[in-house]
């Protein structure tokens, strides 16, 4: 016979006011089985603890009933006070009798009336509890981190200088991401390349980051603490144990003028490249679509038709014939910092919600360029050396207006979310302008100014007033061209004044994007991603760098758009959560998961295919002479999330989940 | 209307119409809520130079509900439902059908505040289609020229375009004028007690 | 092909020229355009400017009179008749309210079933056979395709081309022969209705397409609506007397062009209802001078 106790808590008064507590205390007390129940202001509260632990003591309780709020807010308590008592915490549960009663209902009496039916559910379920034991699973402890940007490189060092090996992957040839190609940043002007090249060069030489450039993701299979990820190390065509960086070879390539993308296609490069000198590594890779050789190839030309750069190598780096390669590593957990796109005005867009901007000609203007394009003029290591000059003609602009919000906050097009940096990152711009055009001038079109980060309001404050840059609150119609410059029809409306100007370039702030090929990732990661592509975090608020799926980590611009303080600071803590993982060897885990009768199981795995999780393995049962009786299905404890499809499937019954048999859901369902 | 313009579109809730912002929602199904004030539509708008209220400071008006300053404007009946706001807009908002809502409104509350010039020819026009179904240039310009007392301007071009048999001089009046009178009539009658 | 054919209150007087041209390229491309008999008056912009419903229930007649004269398609080439049909049957798909209204009021059993059609897009179907049809060399013609503000304006109303960056006019024109030129203009209202009452804003806006066309090295602008051949065209004299312009630059509707392109009288197609001349254009294909005493052709 069961001894059940009831404890009603009254929340103070979001039970208590609508439901009568001592009531349905009563009422419960009277079920059979039920030995103890009373009620209490504030269950959670340690004396009301307290109260529960007496009891089971004093009164041997084999089973616990709290009629509370919802368990997702503290049947962890609970529980933990139940086997500070020496009950099985499994032995505990919860009736929500405020988020599903008190907080829905007006009625007192039916409120009441209620209550007493939630609490006799659990009271008739609890009564075929079975006592379960947590479960271990053991933890790799090694991180993945995808994405070599700064998000990526942060939390690589930061897991790195924590004793754990790290695994970072990128897909481009180097590592530094979007940062790399930055000028200046924001709000301090520091140079983005001196800051951030030592902590590339840091991942390098780290003792324990396994640097994986021009690499990509293939497959993820596996759970938290056990994930198997195949990585497809992309063949540069330059052997990386022989290649020492001299530059050799593209200096003799004579493909060279192939629009470079670190440049945004305002420089040149060869076809056998390093994106850029301070590259990490600093060994080339070769663009088969330009090079002569694999051109050639392709076309089914028999003979090599160039093969300079291997001819001047003087490691013998060069092989024509690599192949991509796969290793698969081992990790307990993963990092994704796979960073942003940046938003195209072109008609051609990859999604049908997304338009193009035509009234501002659909990129088809030389003149007219987006942020990351200015920022490579910007940059002294930029093809322009860091001179502003216009990619039509070379010449110096001297009236540069800037557009914010383009692609951003913009319904019509698609893109309704705000861009975060680019209110920032214009102010810096139309500073760096005046800086190195004296007497050039820049105005800015704007909606309104977000700067709310430290200093950051002051440094608008300073492009405004020192900088002199003209800011016109309004939005711009349409842009031509007009014979040599580019004719702009916009609106100040705080003085209401139509605007026209004439300009010799005009800088777009397009929105951040998420990755293109960011889907087919977050799907191999079962991560789950919203309609712009930005990965979800678990809970907005209270778990911003964790994701869905256990063991899977967010951080940067892949989850919302995002500047570089807050990235970096995403990211150590995504470092400070793996390192939790891993700080423990074994991992625990809530034990109401799936369990396979293996007599009854007739081996027909229609649980295999239904399940969501690919938590249902085969499992050949042999007797002792070694000859096979039948193959059953089997529930891989750490993958399974307790679901209850395989339950609702099983055509013989041989499948429940614990804590959720069909015993206790029948014995529940009748008590109403 | 844009891409977006369904998603502008709501069945706000219908206030009693001492408001000429719920006047205008309910005639429209638009919310000028959604109106940010970007002033795109102003920037582009032929009309703008001539406007004393550009484009989006009468959506601001109207946002702030200020039902005398507006139909008393000539700006709304400048307007030229060139559709360029309309394509532009970030937020699928429709300023062009909110201005003609509030021509109505005007014409009906506060004629006498329609600039007499372009009154006098959405009259002439009308009643045109109304008289013949189709409108007869020679009797518009002539009604028109009555109703605005401009009498003498494009006089000098009569021969001109008689020469060049632009127009005709003896209307025809279609078959079906009396579904056309009586659609006249209905719209009329459905005009919402405001 | 067949296809309705709603030509509007102008084509028949001001505008005539575009009728009589239309019917003519229509002929030789083959072309049956059907009237939709009894039409009337679409409302133009006195009607959506004084009341709603009645702008959408007088195009509604016309559509429904087409859909009982079993017509799939109405092609109506003037640009701002072609907005409002277009408008009211995308109100009758999109807008429930001024549908019941225009419903009960024009009458049920109506489908809403027959689509609208600019004669950009009429004639951009047919480039295949007006590249074929073409015997008069245009080449060297420098053209400035004129949209004006309705035909592809707003884009979920229209469907056809693109509202920014359009190029329908431009490839019929190509298919002429001609060289369509790159101007900035090209979507930039006239002036619409204000041609009377407000005649200063006409000109004013006229004059900024005329010197767009200008600068881009245009020696002609295509048009595709009465109310801006007219606001180009008659109202020219005053915009050139503002002074800064030059030459005067001729206004031809579309399939003025096309006709001309395919051989077609000029008389025919109505080059002598113009105020600005046609004549030096016409010079340089051989065409004879158009009397503008001429007594009409048939």
């Amino acid at each position: 016979m069961s001894r059940v106790g009831v404890f009603i808590c009254h929340c103070g008064e979001n039970i208590g006011r609508t439901v009568d507590c001592s009531r349905v205390a009563q009422a419960l007390g009277e079920l059979p089985g039920v030995v103890h129940s009373v009620d209490y202001k504030y269950m959670c509260s340690d004396p009301g603890q307290a109260l529960i632990k007496q009891a089971i003591q004093e009164k041997g309780l084999d089973g616990v009933v709290v009629g509370a709020c919802s368990p997702h807010m503290h049947e962890k308590t609970f529980r933990k006070a139940a086997a500070g008592a020496g009950l099985n915490p499994f032995l505990c549960e919860m009736a929500n009798l405020r988020e599903h009663c008190s907080w829905i209902h007006e009625d007192r009496e039916k409120a009441t009336r209620k209550a007493v039916d939630l609490g006799r559910f659990i009271v008739e379920k609890i009564k075929f509890n079975r006592p379960l034991s947590t479960i271990f699973i053991p933890v790799e402890r090694r991180a993945l981190v995808i994405g070599g940007g700064i998000a990526g490189i942060q939390a690589a060092l930061d897991i790195a200088d924590g004793g754990r090996e790290v695994i970072l992957i990128e897909k481009e040839p180097s590592i530094g991401g979007h940062m790399s190609q930055l000028s200046e940043t924001f709000p301090t002007l520091d140079c983005s390349q001196c800051i951030l090249t030592p902590r590339m060069v840091e991942v390098a030489q780290h003792p324990h980051i396994k640097l994986l450039a021009y690499s990509e993701v293939e497959s993820v299979d596996g759970y938290i603490g056990n994930f198997q990820v195949k990585i497809r190390r992309k063949a540069r065509y330059v052997d990386e144990t022989k290649c020492n960086g001299c530059g050799e070879c593209q200096k003799e390539c004579p493909n060279k003028k192939i629009p470079g993308e670190f440049d945004q296609g305002l420089g040149m490069r060869t076809a056998i490249y390093v994106p850029f000198p301070q590259a990490v590594p600093n060994i080339p890779v070769i663009d088969r679509a330009n090079c002569a050789l694999f051109r050639g190839r392709a076309k089914g030309v028999k003979k090599v038709v160039c093969s300079k750069c291997a001819e001047v190598c003087g490691r013998k780096a060069i092989d024509f014939d690599q192949q991509d390669t796969f290793v698969t590593e081992n990790v307990g957990a993963i990092v994704v910092a796979t960073g942003y796109q940046l938003y195209s005005i072109g008609k051609e867009q990859d999604s049908d919600s997304l338009r193009g901007y035509g009234e501002y000609g659909y990129g088809a203007i030389p003149d007219v360029i987006d942020g990351l394009q200015f920022e490579r003029l910007a940059s002294a290591s930029g093809p322009t050396g860091g001179k502003i000059l216009r990619p039509s003609d070379g010449k110096e602009p001297k009236t540069v207006v800037f557009l914010q919000c383009i692609g951003s906050r913009d319904p019509a097009k698609g893109i309704e979310y705000c861009s975060k940096i680019c209110c920032m990152y214009v102010a810096k711009h139309t500073m760096l302008f005046h800086h190195k055009v004296h007497d050039g001038k820049a105005v800015v079109f704007y909606m309104d100014i977000r700067a709310g980060g430290k200093g950051y309001d002051e440094f608008v404050r300073r492009a405004i007033e020192e900088s002199h840059a003209l800011y016109l609150r309004g939005r711009v119609s349409r842009m031509y061209r007009n014979g040599d410059t580019i004719r702009v029809h916009g609106i100040d409306t705080l003085s209401g004044e139509p605007v026209v100007i004439d300009a010799d370039m005009v800088v777009l702030a397009t929105a951040m994007r998420a990755q293109p090929g960011i889907a087919a990732l977050a799907q191999k990661l079962s991560v789950s991603y919203d309609q712009h592509g930005f990965l979800n975090e678990a809970h907005p608020k209270l778990r911003p760098v964790e994701t869905n799926t256990a063991g899977v980590f967010v951080a940067g611009a892949c989850q919302a758009p995002r500047d570089i303080p807050d990235s970096v600071a995403m990211a150590s803590a995504t470092a400070s959560k793996v390192l939790g993982l891993f700080s423990k060897e074994l991992l625990e885990r809530e034990p109401l998961i799936a369990c396979v009768d293996r007599l009854t199981c007739a081996g027909c795995f229609h649980c295999e295919r239904v399940c969501p999780y690919g938590a249902v393995e085969r499992k050949s049962l042999m007797d002792g002479k070694g000859r096979l009786i039948k193959i059953v299905a089997e529930v891989n404890q750490g993958v399974c999330q307790g679901c209850g499809t395989c339950q609702a499937t099983c055509p013989s019954k041989s499948v429940e989940l614990e804590g959720f048999r069909d015993e206790q859901i029948y014995a529940a369902v009748n008590a109403l | 209307m844009s891409a977006d313009s369904s998603a502008a579109r709501t069945g706000g809730p219908a206030v009693p119409s001492a408001s000429l912002l719920s006047q205008v929602r309910n005639a429209t199904g638009l919310d000028p809520a959604r109106c940010y004030q970007c002033g795109k539509c102003s920037a582009g708008c032929p009309m703008a130079a001539e406007m004393a209220l550009k484009t989006h400071e009468i959506i601001r008006l109207l946002q702030l509900d200020l039902r005398d300053r507006l139909l008393a404007a000539e700006s709304i009946w400048l307007c030229l439902t060139c559709e360029t706001c309309t394509t532009r807009c970030p937020n699928g908002f429709d300023p062009a059908v909110v201005i003609d809502a509030l021509r109505e409104i005007t014409l009906r509350e506060r004629p006498d505040r329609v600039p007499r010039n372009i009154g006098a020819f959405h009259s002439a026009f009308l009643r045109q289609i109304r008289t013949h179904g189709r409108v007869f240039e020679f009797g518009l310009v002539a009604s028109y020229k009555l109703r605005s007392g401009a009498l003498l301007a494009d006089v000098g071009a009569m021969p001109a375009m008689l020469a060049r048999r632009k127009l005709a001089l003896v209307p025809r009046r279609i078959e079906g004028i009396g579904e056309v009178r009586r659609i006249f009539d209905e719209c009329a009658k459905t005009e919402e007690p405001r | 092909m067949k296809i309705g054919y709603f030509p509007g209150c102008s084509l028949h007087a001001t505008a005539r020229e575009f009728d009589e041209s239309l019917r003519a390229v229509a002929a030789v491309l083959d072309i049956d355009l059907e009237e939709v008999r009894d039409w009337a008056c679409c409302g133009a912009s006195s009607a959506h400017a004084t009341s709603h419903v009645l702008s959408v229930a007088l195009p509604t007649r016309t559509l429904a009179l087409a859909e009982k004269q079993k017509l799939d398609r109405v092609l109506a080439p003037c640009a701002a008749c072609y907005n409002r049909l277009a408008t009211a049957r995308y109100a009758l798909n999109h807008d429930k309210k001024t549908a019941a209204q225009v419903q009960s009021i024009v009458g049920d059993g109506f489908n809403n079933s027959v689509g609208v059609v600019s004669i950009a897009q009429l004639l951009s179907e047919a480039t295949a056979e007006i590249r074929r049809q073409a015997k008069v060399p245009l080449s060297g013609w420098k053209v400035a395709c004129y949209y004006g503000c309705l035909l592809v304006r707003p884009p979920e109303v229209c469907g056809f081309d693109d509202a920014e960056v359009p190029s329908s006019l431009e490839s019929i024109v190509s298919a002429t022969g001609a060289t369509p030129v790159k101007w900035d203009m090209s979507l930039e209202c006239c002036g619409g209705g204000f041609s009377l009452s407000r005649t200063a804003s006409v000109v004013r806006l006229g004059r900024l397409i005329l010197q767009s066309a200008k600068n881009a090295g245009a020696q002609v602008i295509v048009v595709a609506c009465p109310m801006c051949h007219s606001n180009l065209d008659f109202r020219q004299k005053a915009m050139l007397e503002r002074g800064g312009f030059g030459d005067a630059m001729p206004i031809l509707f579309l399939s003025q062009l096309v006709g001309l392109s395919i051989g077609l009288d000029p008389i025919r197609l109505g080059l002598h209802r113009h105020f600005v001349s046609t004549q030096p254009l016409l010079d340089r294909i051989g065409a004879a001078k158009p009397q503008p005493e001429h007594r009409e052709q048939a």
